[in-house]
């Protein structure tokens, strides 16, 4: 509902008055009620407070600033075959392989949206450490191995095969 | 277990009593996960987006939760039925309009929810009734750490757990709160809220509906970074300093209300009552104005002889897809405006 002075802001206070028998309804945004002298007057500085409660260094975010350019936007992740112009239109990565893949671009777009932070510090995994690698090869050999299938080059999709056993 | 088989129950957290709960109706903490031998949902072929459907929803299964587990099958799911577990927020909106194997394990108490397939291949949230969120982590915590002895994650030691959405990344910990705030509205002290909270990094959205807009004075408050952060401190800083904050705030609006608009608050709150005591058809949205004001009526004493468990039950129950799946056919939108006030009129009557 619009406020019926200003009609322009959402109504936010309504007042209904009741005078001589007579019901009369307003609709109000929260200015202009303040300017009729109508509205309850806000009691907590809400903003200021909340906005000390978070001392963590801001870089200035803005949630509407999500379409990136990237200067290579067909750089491929040889894994998935996610592009950096695919990306950009879905927010979407295709494979773990891509944050390294595109560690470059996506790094300063993640420490945007995280508040500058760059590093993870939370929970680890027990697993984490010397796997990792074996986790990245593994897919990378999948996705070769996918391709040499589809061009019939079952030479080479033995290879990789044999190759993807040996992993596991 | 059959989805239809929910439409007529209350839910353990939603509108349960819990710390807090006339104010903060619900806490929950959200852990996104993906496996490390695996693409994301966006490049996975289906066979592949089976596997790890398969692969998860086993592991899940074979933990003992301290609850019974329930796999249900979202993919192949009727429509209404996809939305009744939406309308109880067991799955997102995303998840129920997703394409291929996908599903959702839920606890019988649907304090815990796991989505497989949803953006990220696993997304598991537990929830708790009123203002609980250090529980919360702790138990998705623990889950956590039974399905890592079961699977492998992705994770980079740079950007921790490795998620579809960089958003996410790091941590994949999104810990919110739904909370009431109707004083706040009443004051115009609502637009503060949301851009306070926003300037703080965190997200504010409607806890019903669709959009910012939030319907019903609810609110759903979390945060947003997600990286560089520890998980316990996500949860202390939203759970010690913000939202008691905004406790406090909406509890001084209420306050003021009650010193300088008594007549004013009690119009608004005996109006509700007295539309929905008697309406023949009430809209959702209607339904939501309605029982957010009585809501705050019952929380200031000013209504007596009805619970707040009632009234939070009837904002459950009175949902479209609870309705139709209650009246076990489809219904277009006269006929479930007309069983809603039914609903409605029924409950209230025996109060």
């Amino acid at each position: 509902m619009l406020c019926q002075i200003c009609k322009e802001n959402t109504a936010t206070i309504h007042l209904t008055e009741i005078s001589h028998g007579q019901r009369r309804e307003t609709h109000l945004c929260q200015r202009c009620a303040q300017q009729q002298g109508l509205g309850v007057q806000p009691q907590i500085p809400l903003n200021e407070l909340l906005s000390s409660l978070l001392q963590a260094a801001k870089t200035a975010t803005d949630s509407q600033e999500k379409t990136v350019n990237f200067s290579h936007p067909d750089k491929t992740c040889p894994v998935c075959g996610m592009t950096l112009q695919r990306f950009s239109e879905t927010s979407l990565l295709g494979c773990p392989e891509d944050y390294k893949h595109f560690e470059k671009e996506l790094g300063p777009l993640i420490e945007r949206t995280h508040a500058g932070h760059s590093h993870h510090c939370g929970k680890v995994p027990a697993h984490a450490g010397q796997e990792m690698k074996k986790e990245v090869e593994l897919l990378h050999l999948r996705r070769q191995l996918e391709q040499a299938v589809k061009a019939e080059d079952y030479e080479t999709a033995a290879r990789l095969r044999d190759q993807i056993r040996q992993y596991q | 277990m059959k989805p239809a088989q929910l439409a007529n129950q209350s839910s353990s957290w939603f509108g349960a009593e819990g710390p807090g709960w006339d104010i903060v109706i619900s806490s929950r903490v959200r852990l996104a996960r993906n496996l490390a031998d695996y693409e994301f949902l966006s490049c996975l072929t289906p066979g592949r987006q089976q596997e790890i459907l398969d692969k998860l929803s086993e592991a899940i299964l074979s933990l003992s939760l301290g609850d019974e587990v329930y796999f249900m099958d979202v993919d192949r799911a009727a429509t209404l039925e996809r939305q009744l577990l939406t309308e109880r927020h067991l799955i997102s909106r995303q998840h129920a309009a997703g394409k291929g194997p996908r599903g959702v394990v839920v606890s019988a108490k649907e304090s815990f929810t796991a989505m497989i397939n949803e953006e990220d291949h696993l997304r598991m949230q537990v929830y708790a009734a009123g203002f609980n969120l250090g529980d919360c982590w702790k138990r998705i915590n623990a889950i956590d750490d039974m399905i890592e002895q079961k699977v492998r994650y992705a994770y980079s030691e740079r950007w921790g757990y490795l998620t579809a959405c960089p958003t996410n990344v790091g941590t994949g910990i999104r810990v919110s709160v739904m909370l009431h705030l109707p004083a706040l509205k009443m004051t115009g002290q609502i637009e503060k809220f949301v851009t306070a909270a926003r300037d703080a990094d965190l997200a504010v959205r409607g806890l019903f509906g669709e959009g910012t807009d939030a319907l019903g004075d609810f609110y759903q408050l979390s945060n947003q970074v997600t990286l560089g952060v520890r998980e316990e401190d996500v949860v202390r800083e939203l759970s010690d300093n913000i939202v008691p904050r905004i406790v406090d705030y909406e509890k001084a609006a209420r306050q003021v209300l009650l010193e300088q608009k008594p007549h004013t608050l009690d119009d608004k709150i005996q109006r509700a009552l007295g539309v929905l005591k008697s309406a023949c058809l009430i809209s959702s949205q209607e339904a939501l104005y309605l029982l957010s004001s009585v809501r705050l009526g019952v929380n200031l004493g000013r209504v007596p002889n009805l619970s707040l468990t009632t009234i939070n039950e009837l904002f459950l129950l009175t949902q479209p897809a609870h309705l139709q799946l209650r009246a076990g056919k489809m219904l277009d939108a006269d006929q479930r405006d007309a069983l809603r006030a039914q609903i409605i009129r029924q409950k209230l009557a025996n109060n």
